[in-house]
């Protein structure tokens, strides 16, 4: 029995359905994410683990216990709103306060937590001043002691890092990923943002649709990506799409009259398949070493990679390399092409781009 | 050029400065010298100096009365408008379109009716042989005397103000993150504790000036208590202009008014500086 455990969740707002059937086991400290683009049901879902949503169909259990009709008020849960809904009339000793003085925790024992959150979160000599005295990742920081300051048994964060500035989001990341593994509190976080999901989750539910497609461990489920979708939300992919072949040589996938050796996938010959292939999967060779030939139409310089785009035969390919000390290949020039034939992807969904 | 952009603003303000001392300050100004001069009922108004009307406002237990009637009764209606507004902003705040257009509507729709249509429409509700009389008495109570009485002018006061009370607390309410509510419920504080500990403190400021308007224009009301209170119970506006009106004694008459004023501008002040201390630093 999982600790957080959806099943058959469903939430309906007129006939539209918001999310559909999900069902999520969630072991005990856990950090799950839910990740999919706006509209995709997981903000309602996380509102429906809280209770600011009402369920349609489906259930909740927390730790065996159904929490699936509870109020907000009796869950118990800790949240990390988007945006902090910090208490702007109140210290940040007295927003940390409020969650233990709801559960008449002792004056003493209360001080002792409050230090002891504020310190876990570096805030120990903010505690006279007010929300708005504070930046961003201070308040992201309150919001989070607040809401561990109560031991929950499940944290809840929902974007919480969409409003702080690109470097301090980095530091945030790894920091909340500390702390979560010192307390080890279960924890459930939305996010829209695939690479913020991956370096901190213990494991990836991708939504589309009010419905899961994937859930994986970031390593997997950027390796093995089930569907277009995901391949191309989680990172770069280049997608080749055509018809399976067997010859004497293996299986072959015919794309714009190219063979391209692939996996045994398991499937019958003569099926259309799209097969995925990561960016930085490819590596350079000299011209016609490679599978393929191709030609650098435009590179960018990212700092610590290069981002190329090559036009081949097969359609156009993109390309990652790290910047180590090679010189990076210049545009309009020729390049061959290879990877290995382990590391294409089947993408199972039907949803193919022509 | 320098002498030009020092004097800009205050040529660009001179409209408004200029209205203000028109419209404002001079009256005032005029009132007050007007409430120091001596009345002759045969002879009218003379150019000699006296604090007597002062001293008879003051002194005098019948005008002391209205005065207590008067802060009392606007103290009753700022208080209920308070009651009732806060809650209704609230419930106002948290509905959904298209009601909330609507309701807001029905609410503003009084300000767009003459004070004297409405007083006189609540003197026909409240008087004898109306229809509440005849519901009471259908009820086996009473019967109950309300029009020309406090509880009629409170009444109609409180109708004609709620809009005053409303509209600041539900400005205030909308500034307020609706996700901190929600907050407060996931500390597991129960809707009411969230409500007094959370939602209050933050729609102090909206409170604090609605129950200043209800107050000031209650105690400086005319046509409410005047129809609604009858001719035997005065209030200090209802007095100010039968001073004006029929005795024409405008001396005495500028001097009640610029008490009221003054009382009115204490109260205020104490009021005011009472709850904005008290949650100034954490409103900021």
């Amino acid at each position: 029995m999982s600790f957080l455990s959806l099943s058959n969740l469903s939430k309906r707002y007129g006939n539209q359905y918001a999310v559909a059937d999900l069902s999520i086991d969630v072991e005990k400290g856990e950090f799950v994410t839910l990740l999919g683009p706006s509209g995709c049901g997981k903000t309602t879902t996380l509102q429906m683990i809280a209770g600011f949503a009402e369920v349609t169909s489906g259930k909740i259990l927390l730790a065996g216990r159904d929490i699936t009709h509870a109020k907000p008020h009796e869950r118990g849960l800790g949240i990390v709103f988007q945006s902090y809904a910090l208490f702007p009339h109140m210290t940040v000793r007295d927003n940390v306060s409020f969650g233990l003085e709801m559960r008449r925790i002792p004056k003493n024992e209360r001080e002792e937590r409050i230090r002891s959150a504020l310190s876990l979160v570096h805030l120990d000599s903010y505690a006279d001043r007010y929300p708005r005295e504070l930046s961003g990742g201070q308040r992201q920081r309150v919001a989070l002691a607040r809401a561990l300051v109560i031991e929950p048994p499940v944290l809840l964060l929902d974007e919480p890092l969409s409003n702080l500035d690109a470097k301090l989001r980095e530091e945030m990341q790894f920091e909340l990923r500390k702390i979560q593994r010192k307390v080890g509190t279960t924890t459930i976080m939305v996010t829209h943002d695939q690479s913020e999901a991956m370096s901190i989750s213990d494991r990836i539910v991708v939504m589309q649709q009010g419905k899961v497609t994937q859930i994986d461990e970031p390593y997997r489920l950027y390796d093995q990506p089930r569907s277009t979708f995901i391949s191309t939300f989680v990172g770069k992919a280049n997608l080749l799409s055509g018809l399976l072949r067997l010859s004497d040589t293996g299986f072959n996938l015919v794309l714009h009259e190219c063979n391209i050796a692939v996996p045994d996938l398991s499937i019958d010959p003569g099926a259309f398949v799209t097969l995925s292939l990561r960016p930085e999967k490819i590596i350079f060779t000299p011209v016609g070493q490679g599978q393929l030939d191709g030609v650098v139409a435009a590179r960018y310089f990212l700092g610590d990679q290069w981002i190329y785009y090559l036009n081949t035969a097969i359609g156009e390919l993109i390309v990652v390399t790290s910047n180590d000390d090679s010189k990076p290949l210049p545009e309009h020039t020729s390049s061959g092409l290879t990877w290995s034939t382990g590391s294409l992807r089947l993408l199972t969904d039907s949803d193919h781009q022509p | 050029m320098t002498s030009l952009s020092r004097l800009r603003p205050w040529i660009l303000s001179s409209p408004g400065i200029f209205l203000f001392f028109c419209m404002l300050v001079l009256p005032l100004v005029l009132t007050a010298v007007l409430s120091f001069n001596v009345f002759d009922h045969v002879t009218g108004i003379k150019n000699q100096l006296t604090l007597e009307h002062y001293v008879t406002v003051l002194t005098d237990s019948y005008y002391n009365g209205i005065f207590w009637r008067t802060l009392w009764i606007s103290a009753l209606t700022a208080l209920l408008c308070l009651l009732i507004g806060v809650p209704e902003a609230y419930i106002l705040s948290r509905m959904s379109n298209p009601w909330k257009s609507i309701f807001l509507l029905v609410l503003l729709a009084p300000l767009l009716v003459s004070v004297v249509v409405r007083s006189f429409g609540w003197s026909i509700l409240l008087g004898p042989q109306s229809v509440l009389h005849n519901l009471f008495a259908a009820l086996g109570v009473g019967p109950i005397k309300l029009l020309y009485t406090e509880s009629a002018v409170i009444i109609a006061l409180v109708h004609v103000m709620l809009p005053f009370m409303v509209i600041p607390v539900w400005t205030s309410l909308q500034k307020l993150d609706p996700e901190v509510q929600n907050a407060a419920l996931s500390l597991s504080a129960p809707p009411l504790t969230t409500m007094r500990r959370i939602i209050l403190p933050q729609i102090m400021p909206g409170i604090l000036s609605g129950s200043l308007i209800v107050f000031g224009l209650s105690a400086s009301s005319f046509v409410i208590p005047g129809l609604l209170g009858g001719r035997r119970l005065k209030v200090v506006a209802t007095i100010v202009y039968d001073e004006y009106m029929h005795e024409l004694n405008w001396p005495f008459g500028a001097a009640v008014a610029l008490i009221l004023l003054t009382v009115n501008l204490l109260i205020m002040v104490t009021y005011n500086r009472m709850v904005e201390g008290r949650y100034k630093k954490s409103i900021g």
